[in-house]
């Protein structure tokens, strides 16, 4: 699950294989899907910043580089997620836990070792593996909610025990923070009051280069393309998955042990390997997390964190391939950016209408907005369970369905009129 | 010496011996029914065979080696397969990919991680699950999803599963409990068909004094835990404990 391997996969298949299948292996629709993400990961700059510089809806443009890069890092998490709840069913409320690790192993290593972020994302993977190898081990002996319940309290022992009992390696209350004076025994001694940064080889994550058209500025960032290349190599691993024997056998996990039990597959190892692959795709992310803001606390593995990518996958749709992507987008877009509504940008909006009228709108509208985005993801929560169990991508075929019914309709009469 | 040997078997529940003293031994290549009144200790029995429930007292040996102790899906990659009293399979999944597992088991052993590979690339796979689809006339079912399926084609579906496997002991729990009688005949037509075409031995479980009749060579009667009698199904039908026992069920009734 580490880079090398990822990139071992996607270079294999086109000696071997590729006579049969398509791109890296994949199958047309597959290689169709893989193609188009890795478009819009790579454009995410210029599609995220659709609005110019200064006009009213400038603060609905997500194109710049910190909550970009976000939307592909929790894009990984989720989809290691989705690799156990959607394929096997288990549910893990603890998942949080992997990513703390993988980021306190992390900014560890880039103390320790030297501040490139390939040995440091390489650690978190590895260590988040070892973490989530022993907490699976000993969840996956129950299933259903009382799995549920015991990653819930593993999450909440490493947050406890990170708040307070290993300060000494967690930082307990204040968190970690590189320092000039960290060991770093890779690296040559930084001057003294110089502030560490991260970075591949010389280039630093913050660097950025800006292209300005008009009005627009678009912004493109190195560490943004860092996280969205690790991302891309995730979500062709875990086509791979899908597509694979494995994961033919998790899904089978979900749908009938008993059956599986008396077909000669023991399920145990499988749901093990589900577990330990979310848990390293977790400490990928937490990794990352690091590398482009080189500082970790514990409220990271808080279960609220774990509660958001339950509802990032089940919200862009559990067990599909792009589903959970699209939750986490989704999700940290309400974060970021209608939790930066306020109500004087509210009265902006609708100064256009008479003063009683305006306060009345904007009295609606503030409770769901600014602080009370929670609100509104909530209701739409409530909204995609209850009107599409499949997530946003149900909803999206959906809406293709009906834009086909349309065409072949419109078709049809067509031909009756001629 | 048969190819399953059940000595002085015993399973206690509380208060409840459901199996005291069962000595029960299946020749290769036959037909066996297990038959008795409700609470027999009928599916107790079956349980104790495939590792679901471990007996108290005696042991139960496969081609003379011990099942005791070992967990079902190692059972079942000893060589025998189960089928249930209600059809247990992979109602997510399509037919074809329902039938793609067992052969994955037969191949690859209890655990295989192998995310390399496409499934639908692995020629020898696909093959053997469309070949055995054909052999149960289910080619044509093969992209519908395994739930939506009828009560009899799921029955067959199953049955198909653990054929694919190739085992060399079927058991197979009440296989038409709760179906229509037209589904009844085509499951005893499936069942003799299986018996003439391949080297596999067949234990039964089963209510239907007509599925029994229709398809056992042997036929071993328990009652409270225990086996009355064991015998050709022409003799049974005439024994007088037999009678005695179902007889007594019935003005029970």
């Amino acid at each position: 699950m580490t880079d090398q391997t990822s990139n071992a996969g996607a270079v294999r298949p086109q000696t071997s294989k590729a006579e049969k299948s398509g791109l890296f292996g994949l199958r047309g629709k597959d290689a169709s899907l893989l193609i188009l993400v890795a478009i819009l990961t790579l454009c995410a700059p210029f599609i995220l910043n659709p609005f110019p510089e200064g006009s009213a809806m400038a603060q609905f443009n997500a194109g710049y580089p910190d909550l970009m890069q976000r939307f592909v890092i929790f894009g990984i998490f989720a989809i290691g997620f989705n690799i156990l709840f959607g394929l096997t069913g288990y549910l893990s409320f603890g998942h949080a836990a992997f990513l703390g690790v993988g980021s306190y192993a992390g900014i560890w290593s880039m103390k320790l070792l030297t501040l490139n972020v390939i040995p440091s994302i390489l650690v978190s993977i590895v260590v988040a593996g070892l973490f989530s190898l022993i907490v699976g081990w000993i969840s996956l002996r129950r299933s259903g909610i009382y799995f549920s319940i015991l990653t819930l309290a593993f999450a909440m022992m490493s947050f406890a025990l990170a708040y307070s009992v290993l300060t000494p390696i967690t930082g307990g209350e204040t968190g970690l923070q590189l320092k000039y004076f960290d060991p770093r025994i890779l690296d040559g001694a930084l001057a003294e009051g110089t502030t560490p940064r991260a970075n591949l080889f010389g280039l630093e994550m913050g660097t950025s280069y800006e292209l300005a058209v008009g009005n627009w500025l678009f912004t493109f960032n190195a560490g943004y393309y860092i996280a969205a290349i690790c991302m891309l190599a995730a979500f062709y691993l875990s086509i791979r998955i899908f597509r694979s024997p494995f994961g033919m056998m998790l899904r089978a996990v979900k749908s009938n042990q008993q059956r599986l039990n008396y077909t000669g597959i023991s399920p145990k190892p499988y749901t093990l390997a589900a577990f330990v692959i979310s848990g390293m795709y977790a400490g990928l992310a937490g990794g990352l997390l690091v590398a482009m803001d080189t500082q970790v606390g514990a409220e990271r593995m808080f279960w609220t964190a774990s509660g958001e990518v339950v509802l990032m996958t089940i919200l862009g749709g559990a067990g599909t391939l792009i589903g959970p992507v699209l939750g986490a987008g989704f999700i940290k877009y309400m974060e970021n950016i209608v939790s930066t509504i306020n109500k004087t940008t509210l009265e902006g909006w609708f100064a256009f209408m008479p003063d009683g009228l305006s306060d009345v709108f904007v009295t609606i509208v503030y409770p769901f907005v600014g602080k009370g985005w929670h609100l509104t993801l909530g209701l739409l929560f409530m909204a995609v369970v209850i009107f599409l169990p499949g997530g946003l991508v149900q909803g999206g075929q959906k809406l293709a369905a009906m834009f086909r019914r349309d065409k072949s309709g419109t078709g049809a009469t067509k031909a009756a009129k001629e | 010496m048969g190819i399953l040997e059940v000595k002085n078997v015993g399973k206690r529940f509380g208060g409840l011996q459901a199996l005291s003293d069962v000595n029960l031994s299946v020749k290769e290549g036959t037909v066996h029914a297990i038959i008795g009144p409700n609470g027999a200790g009928k599916s107790t029995l079956l349980n104790c065979l495939v590792g679901k429930l471990i007996p108290d007292t005696g042991s139960v040996s496969f081609e003379g080696q011990s099942v005791l102790g070992r967990k079902p899906h190692e059972i079942n990659q000893m060589g025998i397969s189960r089928v249930f009293q209600t059809p247990e399979i992979f109602g997510d999944l399509t037919v074809m990919e329902n039938m793609m597992i067992p052969c994955l088991a037969k191949r690859d052993g209890a655990f295989s991680i192998s995310a390399y590979g496409a499934m639908m690339d692995d020629r020898e796979i696909v093959e053997r699950a469309e070949h055995m689809l054909e052999d149960m006339r289910m080619i044509d079912k093969r992209e519908m999803h395994a739930s939506s399926m009828s009560r009899g084609d799921k029955r067959r579906l199953e049955i198909a599963m653990c054929l694919a496997q190739e085992p060399r002991l079927l058991l197979l729990d009440e296989p038409t409990a709760g179906m229509a009688r037209a589904d009844t005949n085509n499951t005893i037509d499936l069942l003799k068909e299986i018996k003439e075409t391949r080297p596999i031995t067949i234990c039964i479980i089963e209510h239907d004094m007509h599925v029994v009749f229709s398809l056992s060579e042997r036929i071993t009667v328990l009652a409270q835990g225990t086996p009355l009698v064991e015998d050709t199904p022409d003799k049974i039908k005439g024994h007088p404990k037999v009678r005695e026992a179902y007889l007594g069920e019935q003005s029970g009734h």
